[in-house]
């Protein structure tokens, strides 16, 4: 092979790795979305806010040490040595699910009936909230985040590659992030995971009940508020998931809530209800970003990767306002 | 009795159909506009001009367009800080491509060039609605930020990727760049604002603002009574792409002087402005003043409490604001979708009726 | 006029009478084998009829018979897949819904549509929009015409707000008013259009006796004081027999019965499928 295809599969390869972080994010908000018919704009900074917390319990750092410190001039940063990653993570999951029941209590319950877009209003000020309680909980400076898992360049796979490259062609091999490779297999299981849990258990079945159909589940007895805590609750499991990945890969800082917003053409691709749409739609989107910044990017300036995603979905939209697997929209009067 | 509306009967239908049609709303208005343009321009410093009065002023006209298009036509947008940018841009090419123009003519100019870019971003709004739409305009936030950062035509292939205003007066007065007082800045500025918050007024009261609240409110049975769907929403992102871009341009030509758009034109600035119209009051003339006011003036104070009164670092104070305004959003959207606009109008009910409630 | 029979005529017959009745100028509508489906649904299958100048037609049918899509059709939210539509003797084109509505063609809804955020003076102000022309820019300095024209309307509109009594809340926002309001707001609305045809989808539904009579009146005044030919859904049987000229029946999509309303009353596919008979 020629060293431009193997370049060529080495963008598609990374592509790939990028959509599944994408694919992850809009994971949380299709589930949201399907519950409770609220378009959660607050998911990114939701995986944020779940891996600045895991970091915090991690290093033992002491929550809101800057503004303590800052109001009453004390020095107080760390409590300990920290604590085991597990424990850390289960703590975070705590805190996850106890912020999903301080959402439907202080917010959603107020809102029930509300038009959409008044909900997704609702939930850019939760954003807006929530990341400016993480930063003061945690401090706003760039942390790194290990729980263990390899990282860096894959050597055996270079080697692999290198052969493949045409003789006498000066060809390095294919860099691939091992992290990158977790993720991806992370990914596939957590949605394994979720879709025997919607299966084979009361709360998955009675989830799917109300996304059915909200007014037949309410006639049968099942709680939407509890239903809703329960979904936000997953929504952060899956964003700590989300939130462990590429903090993993890129440290915990504030551009982490900005793949929240990629996430959105990533749905608009995959339709709002769809978890199969939601991962192909995060697919394509990384691949088409990649490849699109290693053919066009060049020669117009780099950099796309910044826009390609929206206007992709922009074009798409034009052609199919449903998205790539939602029904048709029909209109009635 | 402090405020009247009772006992100022309508004879005519031309007096029901001023701008203010309360006697003591007019009065109001027009000590406002007195204070604002006969004794404000004496007091002025640069401290007020550059952290409060030019930023409140700029931000004003962009909630109003972001409220035309959002509160009055149902049309959410996250494009505003995109917009702004071409604003900016258009007013930077005008005026050095044609220096012998007028500044007045430079920002109307590049409201209009705006416009028609609004417009272009507009005509998906034809097909899809709602959060897709908002995700659709994100495509204009990018890509035209990207855009003035790579095509070196918009920063006239300067070295540092920056533009810079030159000089220009109105009058032989000095209004852009550094040797321009703040008194004659303030009030080019103010003009732009009373002007065209006279022209929103007039529009969204007639039969365009009409035309707009009925697809908001229901877009299939505005079409099949007789409003045009293409029309209306089209002039919708028009107008309100002309103000943003008024806006922008007086942002960068006025306000700031120079600018490097990934940092001035920053998705937040789309934030910030649909926060101002969500706190101010959805489609609300006066709520997008009351909005621009509050966001303007909330981290003025906080810092000055926060820095100076607890001694914290700045960017925590940054950090503090977000919880406060993200709360607020959520406060108002449940409490008062009106906003702050509405909450007035409640007070100015019970003031009416005031000693005797009921 | 010729007395028309409820079954259908023969092939022939039906031509001469079209040919006739196309020729007569007292046709408004005529609507000319409408055929509509979605996807496998036959809403409308084959539908003929027509609207005379001044007269007031009732649709009827059971629930689901395709009454509301027949409006659709004719305001042009639906497309049909075949048949022709002629309006004030023009056959019509492709066209959208607010063209159809210029040319004079005004409606209310099965479920209130009004605009929810704006005052009723607003809606009502909104149902003239299709007469009203001032360009942006005497609209933004609300100068010459653009004022004028608000002026002219607003004494058009304020008439129609005497005339159905709702002065009194004539600056309230309509998603605040309860429902026998709304639904007179938009009537209001529709009349505001000053159209030649006023469709109407069961304008009395969920209303209780006082207010259908209210509304009976209302409907049977405009009918008398400006002469609009009105088309009319309602379920409420003693209503249609008392206010209606003449009543076309549809069920499944299909034409049963077309006529007079004594005519209608003793039609026996229209009894069966009010009682609910088997269809074969
Ligand atoms: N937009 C649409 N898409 C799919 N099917 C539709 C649509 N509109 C109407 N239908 C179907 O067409 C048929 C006729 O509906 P329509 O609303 O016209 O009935 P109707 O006579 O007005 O009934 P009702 O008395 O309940 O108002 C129904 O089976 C309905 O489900
Ligand atoms: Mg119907």
């Amino acid at each position: 092979m020629s060293p431009v295809v193997l370049n060529t599969i080495e963008v598609i390869l990374n592509g790939l790795m990028t959509g599944v972080m994408y694919s992850l994010v809009a994971l949380g908000f299709v589930l949201i979305f399907k519950a409770s018919g609220i378009f959660n704009y607050a998911q990114g900074v939701l995986a944020l806010f779940a891996a600045l917390t895991l970091v915090g319990f991690q290093t033992g750092q002491v929550p809101f040490a800057h503004v303590i410190n800052a109001t009453f001039g004390t020095d107080y940063h760390h409590w300990g040595e920290g604590m085991n990653t597990v424990l850390a993570i289960l703590l975070t999951m705590a805190v996850m699910v106890l912020l999903a029941w301080l959402v439907e209590r202080l917010v959603l319950r107020h809102l029930v009936n509300q038009e959409p877009i008044i909900l997704f209003m609702a939930t850019i000020g939760l954003a807006f909230f929530l990341e400016g309680l993480g930063d003061l909980m945690w401090g706003a400076n760039i942390k790194v985040l290990d729980v263990g898992l390899p990282s860096g360049g894959s050597f055996w796979w270079e080697d692999v590659t290198r052969t493949w490259a045409a003789e006498g062609t000066e060809y390095w091999g294919m860099y691939i992030d091992v992290l990158d490779v977790w993720a991806a297999g992370i990914a596939v299981v957590l949605v394994v995971v979720l879709t025997l849990f919607s299966q084979y258990t009361e709360t998955g079945r009675a989830l799917r009940a109300v996304a059915d159909d909200h007014q037949a589940a309410l006639t049968v007895g099942i709680s939407l508020r509890t239903i809703w805590v329960v979904v936000w609750s997953i929504a952060g499991f899956v964003a700590l998931v989300a939130g462990i990945m590429w903090g993993a890969k890129s440290g915990v800082q504030f551009s982490l809530s900005l793949i929240a917003l990629k996430a959105l053409p990533v749905l608009i691709l995959g339709g709002f209800t769809s978890i199969p749409g939601a991962i192909v739609g995060g697919l394509i989107i990384g691949v088409g970003e990649k490849l699109f910044e290693f053919a066009i990017g060049p020669m117009i300036g780099g950099a796309t990767e910044n826009w390609f995603a929206y206007v992709l979905a922009l074009f798409f939209l034009m052609f199919r306002p449903q998205g790539l697997f939602g029904e048709r929209i029909i209109e009635r009067v | 009795m402090f405020y009247r509306e009772a006992g100022d009967f309508k004879t005519s239908y031309v007096d029901d159909q001023q701008t203010f049609p309360i006697r003591f709303d007019r009065w109001g208005v027009r000590v406002l506009l007195l204070v604002a343009f006969l004794v404000v321009p004496f007091l002025i410093n640069d401290y007020w001009e550059k952290s409060i009065l030019i930023p409140f002023l700029v931000w004003s006209l962009a909630a109003l367009g972001l409220n035309i298009l959002t509160g009055y036509c149902g049309l959410v947008s996250l494009g505003t800080g995109g917009f702004m940018a071409v604003g900016a841009y258009a007013s930077y090419k005008i005026m050095t491509a044609f220096p012998e123009v007028n500044i007045f003519f430079v920002i109307l100019l590049s409201g209009g060039v705006t416009a028609l870019v609004g417009i272009l971003f507009g005509l998906p709004s034809l097909r899809i609605k709602g959060f897709y739409l908002a995700v659709a305009t994100l495509a204009a936030q990018f890509f035209l930020i990207w855009l003035f950062n790579k095509a070196p035509w918009f920063y006239n292939y300067s070295a540092s990727g920056q533009i810079t205003v030159p000089e220009r007066s109105v009058f032989g007065i000095v209004v852009t760049g550094p040797e321009a007082a703040s008194w004659a800045t303030y009030l080019f500025c103010l003009v732009f604002v009373v002007l065209f918050a006279f022209v929103a007024r007039n529009l969204t009261r007639g039969r365009l603002g009409r035309s707009w609240m009925a697809i908001r409110d229901m877009d299939i049975a505005a079409e099949i009574i007789g409003v045009p769907p293409l029309q209306a929403k089209l002039s919708a992102f028009a107008v309100s792409s002309f103000y943003i871009g008024l806006a922008g341009a007086l942002f960068f030509s006025v306000y700031l002087g120079a600018i490097e758009p990934t940092e001035a034109f920053n998705i937040d600035k789309s934030f910030l402005v649909l926060f101002m119209i969500i706190i101010g009051g959805l489609g609300s003339i006066f709520g997008s003043f009351v909005g621009a006011a509050f966001m303007v003036l909330l981290p003025v104070l906080f810092k000055n409490i926060m820095v100076g009164g607890f001694g914290w670092p700045t960017d925590m104070v940054q950090h503090f604001i977000f919880v406060l305004v993200g709360g607020l959003i959520m406060f108002f959207l449940i409490v008062e979708p009106h906003g702050l606009a509405q909450l007035w109008r409640v007070t100015k009910e019970k003031l009416r009726l005031w000693p005797f409630p009921h | 006029m010729e007395n028309r029979v409820t079954e259908e005529p023969t092939p022939e017959a039906a031509v001469t009478e079209r040919a006739e009745r196309s020729a007569n100028a007292d046709v408004l509508l005529d609507l000319r084998n409408i055929s509509l489906s979605f996807g496998g649904v036959k809403a409308l299958s084959n539908i003929s009829f027509d609207i005379l100048t001044g007269e007031i037609r009732a649709i009827i049918g059971p629930n689901g018979a395709g009454k509301s899509s027949m409006l659709n059709v004719i305001n042009g939210f639906y497309h049909p897949q075949e048949g022709e539509i002629w309006f004030d003797g023009k056959l019509r084109g492709p066209m959208k819904p607010y063209q159809i509505a210029r040319q004079g063609i005004a409606r209310t809804f099965q479920n209130i549509a009004l605009f929810r955020g704006m005052s009723t003076l607003d809606n009502l102000m909104t149902g003239r929009i299709t007469h009203m022309h001032a360009g942006i820019f005497w609209q933004a300095l609300w100068k010459g015409r653009a004022e004028r024209e608000e002026l002219a309307h607003r004494e058009r509109v304020e008439r129609i707000i005497d005339f159905l009594e709702i002065q009194s809340i004539r600056k309230t926002p309509v998603g605040r008013l309860p429902y026998g309001l709304q639904k007179r707001v938009e009537l209001g609305r529709a009349l505001a259009a000053d159209s030649k045809l006023l469709l109407l989808d069961e304008p009395m539904a969920g209303m209780n006796i006082e207010e259908k009579e209210d509304m009976c009146r209302f409907i049977l005044d405009v009918h008398d004081q400006f002469g609009t030919t009105i088309a009319l859904i309602e379920h409420d049987m003693s209503v249609v027999m008392d206010i209606a000229d003449r009543v076309v029946v549809l069920d499944y999509g299909k034409k049963i019965g077309d006529g007079y309303p004594d005519e209608i009353r003793s039609n026996q596919d229209v009894i069966d499928a009010y009682l609910g008979v088997a269809h074969d």
